[in-house]
């Protein structure tokens, strides 16, 4: 067995033994997660890092009874030496909550907005203690300030809604924590927050793992969040555990292929230079079903697209002091969504926009497009002035642009088949008809290296790496000379966005188009990209070439930006960390020193006001 | 942390039945099926509507035949408003056990007290109820949509008249403006009367409608099709339309089962149809002092309009639950362990 000799003398927390987890669908029972063993000691962080459905999910919730009720669980899990498989719903709930933990992936969702954060720490506390209601209050503000939320005591009588999203995150470890659980279950617990905040909380993690006795199932499908935190590794595919080991032994010898490719798809900042990442790493799996392997076959003619190419010295993009807001309502004021940013786009050139959600990158694309009223400055787009468009002026600009959506699963039409989608454009602008607009279609299908055969399928039928590249081929359909691409892979697995990556580059290269590619992922922007802005608060906060963006920045929040994104090495995140740790130190120190100075001034004002 | 032992990898991963997709299993359920069919096929296992749906088409079936509908002629020997000698005393059923076995007689459903038969007479009356029922269902619903589809697609000042105006409609007791619009256009034949009632029942349909809209408007698909270059027409009809069909239709049949009511209602206080035409409402309304003496009068008249008012709901309820993705069937235990001997075996 898989025995961790490093500490004979204590028995492991928690022993997986033959954990088997199965769904009952259409009359068969498919195994999600087969035959896993494994042992989490006290004080250790375990990894089980996998891409969607590989069943790390739904194995590590078994733990608990929380599986969906077409679900169970076979084998054994001994939890301090109990056996927690086939336990009764009543056994499972003194279990929940106070022997094992879990923090969840969406802290919105998970903490009850109709509650204060104290009441729901304070309702755990009490389910599983016989505790009073004072004593209970002051454990909450106890557990607060172990989990660094500012002003513990005022915090406590916050509703989740008055929280930022890294703090909401930080409730919820609190409240995980009320109990002094043996066991934590962290279900992606960074996944759904920024990089800057996401450095926070991992920081948060690992300070409380030296400070409480835990043992930390950390389930993710970030390889940079596996560097940081993980002592211990297990990587699944397809429900089975295909690799055990330390994290340097994952990271620097890795045996099993599908370890390999997994870390060979993760972008990792800082080597986009370095000898093609992406076209080293040919994935296998059902993603290319039947292509007929990018080149269109020899018998079919490309089907010709009329455009008109934009004039010499006319940039395809061209934003002076642009101004975005969203107008107001009644007494609330329009919300400044994007204050006055300039840049410009060449022809067939490639920029990256990063920047945190709230930033306004998407508000950007979305103005591009037409979907969004420029307000002030002015956009230029192929030529044309998009400041106060008419409406058929802006449909002659959307023969030029066109976009890909962030989310595969919400951009296609769920009822209309995906080759419908696709010649949707080219059959409303009347380019082509009939057998042309058929072959079109399938020569996109191609591209995208989808099989021609899928062009009557519909979009719930299809992966979601195969949605996007639906949507890539119905962006393309009319040839455009600009395409804004609003984070078109951060929904999609590792190695899934490796490959649509991949696939875009390739189609740029055909194609030849200028695109705006709007990123959370400085990795992803870094291997498309030859240009960089970076947005901070509706501002451009930095802008330049690639390489003196990401080697040499300027701005603190770009230094701060870049720190913060974790990158799959051990060694080399452990510098980075202590770099990111002493940054934040001096973010965290400037805003006491902000926050305090602002108070001064506020008094001074009330004074004033008073006298 | 020294030395843990590095396991060698795993063989059996290629057996593996499950796809490396990465919602394989919830793909399982609907491989190879368009929404249509899924949707047809959540529904024939609702097991309710399923036999409600052949409850009601066996209704349909058994009043057209009977007595012929328009001018051709059905099987039955009796027209509705036919005046036959009275068979029983009373005209009570001849339907029942008699001389050793069970008969249905001329009159099985008996008689009123000038002798005709209420067979037919019901069988008329529940024609057309049903006919009112499906007029209003369709007039309603199409008004509804248009209403609910232009307030939710076009926001501002459009929703907001039009809002109003529904809110206004709704205001009014639907039983009072149904009974004017029935005393001034029940002369006339039973489906003007029913496109009068849909100009007031639309409401809801219109409400819900707009509902759906809004929050498809925020839908990236809509946001794909206007870059694509769809007009607006095209955009409510073509895109967002299709994916509100399943609230549309839900709603349709809930509609049309208080249409049925409705009527009933109406014709039961004298506002709705009127001689030589009968519904169900207006049999019961006729016999009313009767109920003592001669019950067979309301059993027949009262035991349809419940079994269609039923029939309709739990369609509505089948449909209801086959339209919402989010409802999984749950396997019951037997089928679960007898999936698993077979896996053993």
């Amino acid at each position: 067995m898989v025995a961790d000799q490093s500490t004979p003398t204590k028995a492991p927390i928690l022993e997986v033994r033959d954990l088997t987890v199965e769904f009952f669908v259409e009359g068969e029972w498919f195994p999600a997660a087969v035959d896993m063993h494994y042992d989490v000691h006290a004080g250790e962080v375990l990894a089980i890092v996998g891409e969607s459905g590989s069943g790390k999910t739904q194995s590590s919730m078994s733990l608990i009874g929380l599986l969906p009720q077409n679900g169970r669980a076979t084998g054994s899990a001994k939890l301090a030496g109990r056996e927690l498989v086939g336990l009764s719903h009543k056994q499972l709930s003194s279990v929940r909550g106070k022997e094992v933990a879990v923090i969840f992936q969406e802290p919105m969702t998970a903490l009850n907005p109709v509650y204060t954060i104290g009441f729901q720490i304070i309702e755990t506390l009490r389910v599983h203690f016989d505790m009073g209601p004072r004593a209970a209050r002051e454990r909450a503000i106890e557990l607060l300030r172990l989990v660094d939320i500012p002003e513990p005591t005022r915090s406590v009588d916050k509703y989740p809604h008055q929280l930022s999203g890294g703090q909401r995150q930080r409730a919820m470890i609190a409240q995980a924590l009320a109990c002094d659980p043996k066991l934590l279950i962290a279900d992606e617990p960074t996944t759904a927050l920024d990089v800057t905040v996401q450095a926070e909380i991992l920081k948060l993690l690992r300070d409380l793992r030296s400070r409480i006795d835990s043992g930390i199932i950390l389930i993710t499908h970030d390889m940079g969040v596996v560097a940081d935190l993980s002592d211990r590794v297990l990587v699944m595919q397809n429900g089975h555990v295909v690799e055990r080991g330390t994290a340097e032994e994952i990271f620097y010898r890795p045996q099993h292929p599908y370890t390999l490719q997994l870390l060979q798809a993760v972008p990792h900042l800082g080597r986009a230079d370095e000898a093609g990442v992406l076209q080293d790493a040919p994935m296998e799996g059902p993603e290319g079903t039947g292509a007929t392997a990018g080149t269109p076959a020899a018998t079919t003619s490309p089907v010709e697209i009329p455009t008109t190419p934009l004039p010499e010295g006319v940039p395809a993009l061209e934003a002076v002091d642009m101004v975005l807001e969203y107008p107001g309502r009644g007494r609330v004021p329009a919300f400044r969504a994007v204050d006055e940013i300039s840049f410009t786009i060449g022809k067939g050139e490639v920029v990256g926009l990063v920047g945190e959600s709230g930033s306004g990158k998407t508000t950007v694309g979305r103005a591009v497009v037409g979907l969004l009223p420029v307000t002030g400055g002015s956009l230029t787009v192929a030529g044309t002035e998009m400041k106060g468009i008419g409406a058929k002026a802006l449909r002659d600009v959307r023969r030029d642009v066109s976009i890909v959506f962030q989310d595969p699963g919400s951009s296609l039409n769920p009822r209309l088949p995906i080759g419908e989608s696709i010649g949707e454009p080219l059959k409303l602008r009347k380019l082509l008809k009939g057998a042309a607009l058929d072959r079109r279609v399938e020569e996109l299908l191609d591209q995208v290296h989808l099989s021609r055969t899928m062009r009557n399928r519909y979009p719930h039928e299809l992966s979601g790496g195969q949605r996007q590249r639906v949507g890539i081929a119905r962006a393309l359909a009319l040839s455009p000379k600009l395409l804004v691409a609003d984070e078109p892979t951060s929904a999609l697995d590792v190695s899934v966005q490796a490959k649509v990556l991949d696939l875009f580059q390739e189609l740029q290269r055909e194609y030849g188009f200028a695109c705006l590619f709007i990123s959370h992922d400085l990795a992803v922007v870094e291997i498309l990209s030859r240009r960089i802005a970076v947005m901070h608060k509706g501002r451009i906060a930095e802008q330049g070439p690639r390489d003196q963006i990401l080697r040499a920045p300027t701005d603190d929040y770009t230094r701060r930006l870049l720190a913060a994104v974790p990158v799959p090495d051990p060694n080399e995140q452990r510098l980075r960390r202590e770099e990111r740790d002493r940054l934040l130190e001096q973010e965290l120190v400037r805003q006491g020193v902000h926050s305090a100075t602002g108070e001064a001034g506020a008094t001074a004002a009330g004074s004033s006001v008073r006298s | 942390m020294t030395t843990p032992v590095p396991q060698t990898p795993d063989t059996t991963v290629h057996h593996d039945p499950v796809q490396n997709t990465e919602n394989a299993i919830e793909l399982k359920e609907v491989e190879g099926l368009s929404q249509g069919r899924i949707v047809l096929r959540r529904f024939v296992r609702h097991r309710g509507a399923m036999v409600a749906s052949f409850a009601l088409l066996g209704i349909i079936v058994l009043v057209t035949t009977s007595i012929g509908w328009g001018p051709v002629p059905g099987w039955w020997q009796w027209g509705p408003n036919q005046l036959t000698p009275v068979v029983n005393p009373g005209g009570s059923p001849t339907m029942g056990m008699q001389d050793g076995g069970f008969q249905i007689g001329p009159h099985p459903f008996g008689q009123d007290n000038i002798g005709q038969d209420v067979f037919a007479r019901v069988m008329r009356g529940t024609q057309i109820s049903l006919m009112v029922m499906v007029v209003i269902g369709l007039v309603a619903t199409s008004i509804g949509i248009l209403m609910g589809a232009a307030a939710g697609f076009l926001r501002g000042r459009v929703d907001n008249i039009l809002m109003r105006f529904t809110d206004m409609v709704i205001t009014i007791p639907v039983i009072v403006i149904g009974a004017i619009l029935g005393a001034r256009f029940g002369q006339a034949t039973p489906v003007v009367l029913a496109v009068a009632l849909a100009l007031v029942t639309w409401t809801s349909m219109a409400r819900l409608v707009r509902g759906e809209f809004l929050s498809l408007r925020e839908r990236e698909f809509v946001d794909a099709a206007r870059v694509a270059g769809a007009s607006n027409v095209r955009i409510m009809f073509k895109h967002m339309l299709p994916n509100a069909v399943g609230v549309i239709i839900v709603n349709t049949t809930l509609l049309m089962a208080s249409a049925i009511l409705l009527e009933t209602a109406l014709s039961y206080l004298g506002f709705g149809i009127r001689f030589p035409n009968v519904s169900l409402g207006t049999l019961i309304s006729e016999y009313q002092t009767a109920f003592n003496t001669r019950p067979w009068l309301f059993w027949w008249p009262g035991l349809f309009i419940v079994a269609i008012a039923l029939c309709v709901n739990f369609i509505g309820d089948g449909l209801r639950d086959a339209f919402d993705p989010r409802q999984r069937r749950i396997p019951s235990q037997r089928k679960m362990n007898s999936a698993q001997r077979k896996a053993k075996a």
